[in-house]
This record gives structure tokens, C-alpha cells and sequence, in this order.
């Protein structure tokens, strides 16, 4: 799978208004929610799972990016967004430096492996120190929606 | 200095997922010895967490861990120890 299908564009958010953790993710999983047609009900539970999730262990993995995730009876198809906050957000992070960038990745609750394909092809370009550069200097949802194709066509670059 | 190396089967049903990853690169991290670990011709740094997610090893995968440092039997017994026992996340045997 490539990350442009991973991604629903319409729930990107170039510039968080939320400067919290969690608050940055009801913020995302809102977006997410309302761009994949699902109940605010469902957004809410989401939200709390993810939460919950993140409580249990953070997922900022260092070098500014977080990916919290959760699998959720609720989400009936795999499904990431990308957020960026340029004042940075505490997630507790490994390297204990603040985010600036956010992928939000929702998955159902059966399929694991699809999961972990998923946050490979995450990391794998999240990695690179290009591709987080230029994320955080992405503006528009524009800019982000070109840098992740660029990323698809040349996965190494 | 010799490598050692020890083949460990992921056991829980989640795989090797974020939680489980970090704490594997915690534990790594407790050790001096070079940690590396391998899944077929992918091999990645033991105490790197975004790298730790290339591997996609679900339930089942084989994993090749490398140690190599004054501690180097340590660490893989400790990180063989946390894979074997499903990284605390399968139920306890009674």
C-alpha cells in the first residue's frame, strides 16, 4: 500500500490549533472521522482509546514525530492522517524533545498484520531526514499532499 | 570481539507493534553491546524504535538478534527473554 492511499487527504491539518497531546489527537481523530463519514459517537470512543493507548506507552519515537495509533472496533477500514504543529506538542517522547509532526494511523481490530504494514511504510519514510524536513516546513495541505506522493514515486529519495 | 547471535520467534498474536518495539529498544538500551536484529536480508539497530518498525515481524516471524560488546551474552539473553515471553502481552500461564 502506498502512503497517498494510507493518507485521507481531506483529514490533514497543516497547523494544529491544538497544543497538547491530547488535544491533538481528538483534533486529528475529528478530522479523520468527519472525512471518512463516521459518527461523532464513534470519533469520541476513538479518541479515548487512542489516549488510553498513548497512557500506556507514548509513541513519540524521537527526532520531533509521533505516530499514535490504536485499533478500534469502530474503524471498519485501515486509515492515517498527517498533522503538523509548529510550536511543537509534548508527547512524552522518547528523546523527550517536542513533535512536529503527527501521523495518526486507525486501524480495525482484526487485521494485525495489515497494521504492522502499515506502520512500516510510515517509518520507512518517516525516517528519512528529508522527508521530516520538508514536513515541517509544509504550509498547506497542498504541500503535504505533494510531499507525500513525491514519497510514493521515489521511496528512496 | 565476537558477535553473538540468537534466533527468537515472535510470539504474540499483535507481533512485533509499537509497544513491544519499545520496549525491546528500551531493554537494548540497558546494555552497551551493540544490538543489531535481523529478518531475512533486513537488518536494522536493535536500540533504534523507528527503525525497530521496518521490520513488520507479525506472529510467527523469525528474527536473527545480534549482540556484540562486553555485555553481549547479557543483552541476548535478556532481549530473547522478552520476545519469548510475548513482551508481556500474552496472558500469564496459570
Amino acid at each position: 500500500m502506498k502512503l497517498s492511499e494510507l493518507v485521507v487527504a481531506d483529514a490533514i491539518i497543516p497547523e494544529l490549533a491544538s497544543t497538547d497531546r491530547n488535544g491533538v489527537i481528538r483534533e486529528m481523530v475529528n478530522a479523520l472521522a468527519a472525512a471518512m463519514g463516521m459518527s461523532e459517537e464513534d470519533a469520541n470512543a476513538i479518541s479515548k482509546s487512542v489516549i488510553a493507548r498513548e497512557n500506556q506507552g507514548s509513541t513519540g519515537f524521537g527526532k520531533g514525530v509521533a505516530v499514535p495509533h490504536v485499533k478500534h472496533p469502530a474503524i471498519k477500514r485501515i486509515a492515517a492522517t498527517i498533522a503538523r504543529s509548529s510550536a511543537g506538542v509534548d508527547f512524552a517522547a522518547l528523546d523527550r524533545a517536542p513533535v512536529y509532526i503527527v501521523v495518526l494511523l486507525l486501524s480495525p481490530p482484526d487485521n494485525p498484520d495489515q497494521h504492522l504494514a502499515s506502520m512500516e511504510n510510515i517509518f520507512r519514510h518517516l525516517q528519512r531526514d528529508n522527508f521530516r524536513r520538508f514536513l515541517r516546513q509544509a504550509t498547506t495541505k497542498e504541500e503535504i499532499i505533494d510531499l507525500i506522493h513525491e514519497a510514493d514515486e521515489f521511496p528512496g529519495g | 570481539m565476537s558477535v553473538l547471535a540468537r534466533n527468537v520467534i515472535i510470539p504474540n498474536p499483535q507481533g512485533l507493534h509499537a509497544r513491544p518495539a519499545m520496549k525491546f529498544v528500551d531493554t537494548a538500551g540497558r546494555f552497551q553491546s551493540h544490538i543489531l536484529v535481523r529478518k531475512g536480508n533486513r537488518v536494522v539497530d536493535g536500540k533504534n524504535p523507528m527503525e525497530m518498525m521496518l521490520l513488520e515481524a507479525s506472529q510467527g516471524t523469525v528474527l536473527e538478534l545480534q549482540a556484540e560488546g562486553p555485555d553481549a551474552a547479557d543483552a541476548l539473553e535478556a532481549l530473547a527473554g522478552l520476545v519469548a515471553g510475548g513482551f508481556g502481552e500474552m496472558h500469564p500461564e496459570k
